[in-house]
């Protein structure tokens, strides 16, 4: 096994295009897992702790950049106003130890249907990019395209994460997990719901609850319509028990779960329904409270 | 591969490291520091914290080569000056707080992360700073206690000084 500690960005591809089986560790906190129970033995390790730029973002009032690396303690701390569906996730990862260290660009080259961040960033917008660069270029591919199966993602071999593109957040958001306890959770299953009323959108996320994570599409169209025709973005209404259980309906239908140890595909079924019921009734409540304060 | 680093504001080298090997590994089999514990080797139970670069983490979950050139605090470095018991590690021996002992170097780690951080926490606080941090022996009310015991005294200490 060759241990490689590229220094810049453009060594990092270079290593990359010359190993393009090296597996990439930034915080570890996946990759150690495998490693230390030997389920998985790369050729390579590509280190990306030298390369310190991963670690920065940048905020130009409509985007975050996010580096690859910026570990979910720092995403809590600082960009809790931006992203607040992302830091909601960020803080149910792990433990303080693991949030030091792991960041999303390891949660998007992991690809696990379980990943916190993975619902925060679809129910983000589908103008949510991962920024995947090779010596070849640059490719921002949508997030929608990104998880193609079960712990699989779109990037080519030669290809590295370098950040993600994600809109600062125009309305409220939310994340809901389910587990056994508060800390150190592999989500039995995960929501995370966004409004967008800029556009007039809605952006869900479903975790841990089909082979990748998904969008439940149906719903978001469902209650788009519901809050256009309603005329419910301008006057901040009550959306009534009718369409909150419609839109949880909806929700538990787009999921296909299995079961397994953590949970029956029924019960993730039913969490997921309760799940947006809940996260749409908070994120419509403080909707509601900001558009009564505004009036 | 040879991996060179600071380990309690020592120098050390190690030689024959894997590639693959953590830095928990490389600290209690390779430079003589195995007060930092393998329990879980996934980062369940907290039991291998330590500072990187001033940061605790979980040592098994660190790749011995990413440490490289860098600064790695273990529970042997939260000694005082004279090399007597620290002000952490004496609040838990008074309160109690050690049974088996296998998840206290961790505990220690982490507690004095907390306070430098926030020298009066919450029990809030407390609870989610060593929410990654599993005892099976003590119910936590004894590490409860220890690290309110920390808090005081190093308050005490501060208000003295």
């Amino acid at each position: 096994m060759e241990f490689l500690r590229p220094g810049t960005w453009d060594e990092a591809l270079a290593a990359k295009a010359e190993y393009p089986t090296a597996l990439p560790i930034s915080g570890g906190t996946d990759v150690m897992v495998e490693m230390n129970f030997d389920v998985h033995r790369p050729s390579a390790i590509l280190d990306l702790n030298r390369i310190t730029e991963l670690t920065e973002w940048s905020n130009d009032g409509d985007v975050v950049r996010l580096g690859a690396s910026v570990p979910y303690t720092r995403i809590i701390d600082e960009l809790s106003g931006p992203l607040p569906g992302l830091a909601l996730a960020s803080h149910t990862v792990g433990s303080p130890q693991i949030r030091n260290r792991g960041g999303v660009g390891g949660n998007l080259g992991g690809a696990s249907p379980a990943g916190d961040a993975h619902p925060a960033l679809l129910a983000a917008g589908r103008d949510v990019f991962v920024e995947a660069t090779s010596v070849r270029g640059t490719r921002m591919i949508p997030i929608d395209e990104f998880y193609v199966g079960v712990k699989r993602n779109s990037l080519e071999q030669d290809e590295l994460i370098r950040a993600v593109h994600i809109p600062v957040a125009d309305g409220p958001q939310q994340f809901s997990k389910i587990g056994t306890r508060n800390a150190m959770v592999i989500a039995v299953c995960a929501f995370g719901f966004a409004l967008h009323p800029k556009n007039g959108t809605v952006g869900t996320g479903i975790g841990s609850a089909a082979p990748t994570p998904r969008r439940a599409v149906e719903a978001e169209e469902y209650l788009q319509g519901v809050l256009a025709e309603r005329g419910l973005w301008e006057s901040g209404d009550l959306l009534g028990a009718e369409v909150i259980q419609q839109f949880g309906e909806l929700v538990k239908a787009a999921a296909s779960p299995i079961d397994d140890v953590r949970g029956t595909a029924d019960y993730r079924r039913h969490s997921l329904a309760v799940m947006a019921r809940r996260t749409l009734t908070w994120t419509w409540n403080d909707y509601s409270k900001q558009i009564r304060s505004a009036a | 591969m040879r991996v060179t680093f600071t380990a309690n504001g020592k120098p050390v080298e190690a030689d024959d490291v894997w590639e693959g090997e953590s830095l928990l590994y490389v600290l209690r089999e390779r430079v003589g520091l195995p007060g930092s514990k393998n329990a879980c080797e996934q980062g369940e139970c907290g039991s291998c914290t330590v500072y990187l670069d001033g940061t605790p983490v979980c040592s098994c979950l660190v790749a011995a080569g990413q440490v490289q050139d860098r600064e790695v605090r273990t529970v042997e470095g939260l000694t005082d000056e004279n090399g007597e018991l620290g002000l952490v590690q004496q609040a838990f021996v008074d309160a109690g707080a050690v049974q088996c002992g296998f998840c206290t170097p961790g505990l220690l780690v982490q507690t004095d992360a907390l306070l430098a951080d926030e020298p009066q926490p919450s029990d809030n606080d407390i609870r989610e700073a060593l929410s990654g941090n599993l005892c099976r022996c003590t119910g936590y009310e004894k590490i409860m206690d220890a690290v309110r015991l920390a808090s005081a005294r190093k308050c005490a200490k501060a208000a003295s000084e």
